[in-house]
């Protein structure tokens, strides 16, 4: 699809309106439906277009392997690690009164960070699955590539199915 | 009766691809019309008025997962392998059916407000909300707050598929440095 003009245009159009939505629904779940989980989506969704439009190696430009594995794990984190804090702090595990002298407010504040974390890894983990999946064919080919040029060394567990 | 004009469209449509689904072989039109299905779900969710659920179900059904099909239709053959009716499988499907299609039955009128859902924490939570919380969207306090500990586990959950599917093909083993080193001297090459 990377040489299709209106394919291209319209993408570029839609990414960022796309990552722009998802960052509304991720901040703006308290008031309307929506939060961290949809957030998350629909943000790996501008990431998947992108891939599919530009090809597979820009994609994974524009969203490194390894940034991604941190994320996955920032965002859990992030959520526990809000779970510790208000622990710290005196109180239940997650029980955000802890995080401020008002109660409303620390609700507030531990419910966006808790969303947040969920946003982080879920936008990750949907790139990161997309990636594996849609890059396996590639890695497929060149793991029979290597086989044939090495055999000694040539593992065909992995192929056993193909 | 307008409800019930748009309820009985839906389910139309929705047992319809069903139907469609079961009888195609194609895989790439199995996973195109399992996006439709989602979609159509997420629709009746509207009508139901779980605007939140039908927003998880159109993104996450319809988009995530039909991509995903998508990128694992490119590692499998098009059409689906022929093969015989199973009798054992149909039947123990069928008969669970029958039993869940009897089961309906006994359950709470559909919005009945003396239903056991609706007793139980559920007018704590939505009463509660304003003042526990301070957040308008209940379903945001319900699902961050009062029931947090749930969604951590869900986050965790989604975080073990992540971890496992990365390990299984991500490619983290001795292959990967060999394909990686491979690619590398194609590209110098």
């Amino acid at each position: 699809m990377q040489d299709d003009p209106v394919m291209r245009v319209i993408a570029k159009v839609l990414i960022p309106s796309v990552m722009l939505f998802a960052l509304y629904v991720q901040f703006h779940g308290d008031y309307g439906p929506g939060g961290g989980f949809q957030a998350g989506v629909i943000f790996a969704a501008a990431f998947i277009l992108n891939a599919t439009i530009f090809g597979l190696n820009r994609g994974r430009h524009a969203w490194p392997a390894r940034a991604n594995l941190l994320a996955i794990c920032l965002g859990v984190l992030l959520y526990g690690g809000t779970g510790v804090a208000t622990m710290l702090l005196g109180e239940n595990f997650l029980n955000y009164n802890a995080l401020s002298d008002d109660p409303i407010a620390g609700q507030h504040l531990g419910i966006l960070l808790v969303e947040l974390g969920v946003g982080i890894t879920v936008a990750a983990v949907m790139v990161s699955l997309f990636f594996t999946f849609a890059g396996r064919l590639t890695h497929i080919r060149l793991m029979r590539k290597t086989d044939t040029a090495e055999p000694d060394t040539a593992q065909q567990e992995g192929l056993g199915n193909e | 009766m307008s409800g019930f004009v748009v309820n009985a469209v839906l389910i139309f449509f929705l047992v319809l691809i069903a139907f469609l689904a079961l009888r195609l072989h194609r895989l790439f039109a199995m996973v195109m019309l399992s996006g439709a299905f989602s979609l159509v779900a997420a629709a009746l969710f509207v009508v139901l008025d779980a605007v939140d659920v039908a927003f998880t179900e159109a993104a996450v059904g319809a988009g995530i997962s039909t991509v995903l099909a998508l990128a694992t239709l490119s590692l499998v053959p098009v059409e689906e392998k022929p093969h015989k009716v199973a009798i054992i499988p149909a039947f123990i499907a069928l008969t669970t059916g029958v039993l869940l299609a009897l089961a309906v039955t006994d359950l709470p009128k559909f919005g009945a407000a003396d239903a056991p859902i609706h007793n139980y924490v559920a007018p704590d939570f939505i009463s509660g909300s304003e003042n526990d919380i301070g957040v308008p969207n209940v379903v945001t306090s319900v699902l961050a707050s009062y029931r947090g500990y749930d969604t951590l586990g869900e986050t965790v959950v989604i975080f073990t598929a992540a971890i496992a599917v990365l390990l299984i093909i991500g490619g983290w083993t001795r292959d990967r440095r060999r394909v990686s080193k491979q690619a590398e001297d194609d590209h110098a090459g």
